[in-house]
């Protein structure tokens, strides 16, 4: 075996060393920055073609909306992070939203903060089910949470039995939250951006954090590593479940009118708006702040082909072709750094 | 260099463990002690993965203890094995291919700095550090995805290191490992050992045994046979105790009167990969194809069979020419391709035995464009008993079998098609000896019955012991064409490694 040390070092030696840098890390600052982009050229066209697009209520609408969506998908992602999906969210949006309305109609009084976290905590409860029914049912994710979709659906349409919950049944202090700011920028987004940002440190600089990216990359090294992967999905789905659940008070507050439908079918358009994000849906990788990035362009789609007056078919058709985009972007990418990876291992040979 | 004085690092103490009444181990012990490194051989299915399993806190022994320096211990699940200082590398890396490789390392015990947040810049200092410390080059920066099997092994050895683990477990890590990688590992083990570290190794290579570990325990059907010092066991020796009976020859070769030429490759080449590689092979005739991993030999073979294109050269079976990139044409040739990696290319695991058994010939088996269970059923049992597979029944799924009879089903795959040219990549990967002599035995019978044999391997022994004639493949071209009486691991290594005898 001696001859095996003889060999000439040089052909051993490529020069791989720390000549690149993450090149993981700078796709997804390419994907953010992507959006930003686009997000630029689509507000530019817009307001030339219709300046009223950028008119202050306008701009409000835009950003309210936004921030339930970015919430929500920001929940959304701390558990696709894991190769899981939460499908009930739109559900537990709407039970919240009942919930809340129901208990601020019938107190008054109730001060706002207190009306936020029973939202969450009503959300939590939706999530540690869901939670429990993954770990212990052993059935994935998908299928729980379509399950846990009708179920809470149809526990707040026993609840409301069609009566719906109008914005004079609601007290004025509770609604004027929406239009309520501070230094000019309203709650709601300032709620979001508190959201995102306290999930984006925790996703990138805490053990829990790197851990739900470990489980999501690789679940049965994440077992064999030690990671207490049933503590952990119970958290993702506990935060994702209570972020439906703020969201749901944030859409009581905004909208002022809730009946049971409240939040039909915004689990599709959270997954989008994390997808586009950058978020992969089989786990593993994609940040918090692609996710709100890719609600807030949802979002301006919708607001921008309103204003552009172009049918709803083609809002539809849009976000199915931004999707479409996104995951081909993504295969791209990863093969593209699968190769450039492939040729920095030479070192071996 | 054992200091059999001391407390032992780990003490495995008279462990059984059962699975629904099949008893995978019983009665079972042995001492780690600090600065040896300590093979465990068995066959597959004798119980050293079960043994490795409850080292690292996945399963619980059923009665008997686990001794941590001296200690009994108690391990509830992966998390309290690696607290007691027990690191686990597997068969199959555990990384996790989305994050860089420095928090590979660091997962579960990453440095913390203000608020409790991961100290990002240590993270990354300290995987360097085991890196150098380590000799390799590994950008810590990189995501783990793309990493070379030997350097994934690399990573977790560092992961290991990283975590202090005093006692380390390796579970076949040279099973994928070119000779240069194999005694990069060693070295590393080596220091280890030096440190004061227990290293218990699982190999299927006995020249690795011998060369790297200081007492073997054995272990057959479950049960503990012997503990002893490697020095004073011959590998004869060894491979009876493992098997129970004498194996009549490791390498079963009959020798054959090669006839005409079945298999013609001239001037194979593709771009980058290999180049103007020709060659022939009779009937009869085994000819291996050795050289380093990367050299290209696997890729020439799948370039043969028509699973990769070619840019340029041509095939011919028994003078007729296979179209290029079309596996069908190779297979109606008369060829059959037994890969490499058996999980990814050569089974469909969620299927039934049998139905992997005639995935080739299912067309030729169905009944009105269906597949009733008689033929299938007959056909797979025919095959599987040539090759004494080992299992319950042939409506299981093949992922339940060991290794070693899954390639036994990959191998009554292809042999039902009555193949002309049989083409085998790495054939007794990861397989122990008993089912290693098994396939032998058929390769030599089917050459004695005419079929050419193709056969890439790592293995020198194996390349020695079994071909008529050695191919040494060096970056994508043959280096040398040795025949038989000539081949040498001396000279077959000289030609792989580029050095004429002259070192």
């Amino acid at each position: 075996m001696s001859t095996v040390r003889t060999r000439p070092a040089g052909s051993a030696a490529s020069s791989s060393g720390s000549s690149g840098r993450n090149p993981l890390a700078a796709v997804l600052r390419a994907r953010e920055l992507g959006i930003v982009v686009a997000l630029a050229i689509l507000v530019a066209y817009t307001t030339i073609a219709n300046p009223r697009f950028l008119s202050a209520q306008s701009v409000r609408d835009i950003l309210l909306g936004a921030s339930i969506l970015a919430v929500l998908a920001v929940g959304q992602t701390i558990v696709i992070v894991t190769r899981n999906i939460d499908l009930s969210v739109g559900s537990v949006l709407g039970l919240t939203a009942f919930a809340v309305g129901t208990v601020v109609q019938d107190n008054p009084g109730l001060p706002l903060p207190f009306a936020l976290l029973l939202g969450m905590a009503i959300g939590g409860v939706c999530g540690m089910v869901n939670a429990v029914l993954v770990r212990y049912g052993q059935v994935p994710a998908l299928v729980v949470t379509l399950g846990t979709l009708y179920m809470f659906r149809g526990v707040t349409y026993l609840w409301a039995g069609g009566q719906q919950i109008t914005a004079d049944e609601l007290p004025r202090s509770f609604l004027s939250f929406a239009n309520e700011t501070l230094l000019g920028v309203p709650w709601l987004v300032l709620i979001a951006l508190l959201v995102t940002v306290a999930a984006g440190v925790l996703l990138r600089n805490y053990r829990v954090g790197r851990e739900l990216y470990a489980m999501g990359s690789n679940p049965e090294a994440a077992m064999l590593a030690g990671i207490s992967v049933g503590r952990n999905l119970l958290g993702a789905f506990t935060v994702s479940g209570a972020l439906a659940g703020l969201a749901g008070v944030l859409f009581a507050i905004r909208f002022g009118t809730i009946d049971a439908a409240a939040g039909t079918g915004d689990e599709l358009e959270v997954v989008a708006a994390a997808v586009v994000g950058g978020v992969a849906v089989f786990g593993g990788s994609g940040t918090v702040w692609g996710a709100a990035l890719g609600a807030l362009l949802l979002t301006v789609i919708g607001n921008s082909l309103a204003v552009l007056d172009i049918n709803q078919f083609w809002q539809n058709a849009i976000v199915g072709a931004l999707i479409l985009f996104a995951i081909g972007v993504d295969r791209l990418v990863a093969a593209r750094t699968a190769r450039a990876l492939k040729k920095r291992n030479s070192h071996v040979r | 260099m054992t200091r059999q004085d001391a407390t032992p690092l780990l003490e495995v103490r008279d462990v059984a463990k059962s699975f629904s009444a099949v008893a995978a181990v019983r009665g079972c012990s042995f001492p780690l002690y600090p600065g040896e490194v300590h093979a465990l051989v068995g066959e597959n299915g004798a119980g050293k993965s079960t043994i490795v399993k409850m080292l690292a806190g996945v399963h619980q022994p059923d009665t008997g203890t686990l001794l941590v320096s001296g200690e009994e211990a108690a391990f509830a699940g992966p998390a309290d094995a690696k607290a007691a200082g027990i690191a686990v590398i597997y068969q199959e890396p555990t990384l996790f291919p989305d994050l860089s490789v420095a928090e590979n390392i660091a997962m579960g015990r990453q440095p913390r700095g203000r608020f409790g947040a991961i100290d990002r810049g240590r993270v990354r200092r300290e995987a360097a550090e085991l890196f150098s410390r380590l000799g390799v080059r590994i950008d810590p920066e990189r995501p783990a995805r793309g990493l070379s099997i030997a350097d994934q092994q690399i990573v977790e050895i560092a992961k290991a290191i990283g975590g202090s683990a005093s006692v380390l477990i390796m579970d076949e890590p040279t099973a994928a490992l070119s000779a240069v990688e194999v005694e990069r590992l060693f070295a590393v083990v080596r220091t280890l050992r030096d440190e004061g570290a227990a290293v218990l190794f699982i190999s299927h290579r006995f020249e690795e045994i011998t060369e790297l570990c200081e007492r073997v325990t054995i272990m057959r059907d479950g049960a503990h046979v012997s503990t002893d010092l490697v020095r004073d066991l011959t590998v004869d020796e060894m491979v009876r105790r493992m098997v129970g009976r004498d194996l009549d020859a490791l390498f079963p070769k009959q020798d054959v009167e090669p006839g005409a030429v079945v298999l013609e490759v001239e001037d194979l080449s593709r771009e980058g990969v290999f180049r103007d590689v020709s060659f022939t092979v009779r009937a009869g005739e085994i000819v291996a194809l050795a050289g380093l991993v990367g050299s290209g030999r696997s890729e020439v073979v799948q370039a043969v069979f028509g699973v990769d294109g070619r840019d340029s050269g041509a095939v011919r079976v028994n003078g007729k020419r296979v179209r290029p990139g079309d596996p069908r044409s190779a297979m109606a040739a008369g060829m059959a391709l037994v890969p490499e990696d058996r999980r990814q290319q050569g089974l469909v695991m969620d299927l039934s035995i049998q139905r992997n058994v005639t995935l080739p010939r299912a067309g030729a088996l169905a009944r009105l464009g269906l597949l009733g269970g008689g033929g299938e059923r007959r056909e797979a049992g025919r095959w599987t008993e040539r090759l004494r597979t080992r299992y319950g029944r042939l409506t299981d799924p093949v992922g339940t079998l060991s290794g070693g009879n899954q390639q036994k089903v990959v191998l009554a795959k292809w042999l039902s098609t009555s193949p002309r040219v049989l083409i085998v990549d790495e054939p007794t990967r990861g397989i122990d000896v008993g089912t290693k002599a098994e396939v032998h035995r058929l390769m030599s019978t089917l050459a004695a019955e005419g079929v050419a044999v193709l056969m890439v391997s790592s293995e020198l022994p194996e390349v020695l012991g079994m071909a008529d004639r050695v191919l040494v493949m060096r970056e994508g071209r043959i280096a040398a064409d040795i025949p038989r009486p000539r081949a040498t691991e001396e000279s077959i290594m000289f030609a792989a490694m580029g050095q004429e005898a002259n070192t």
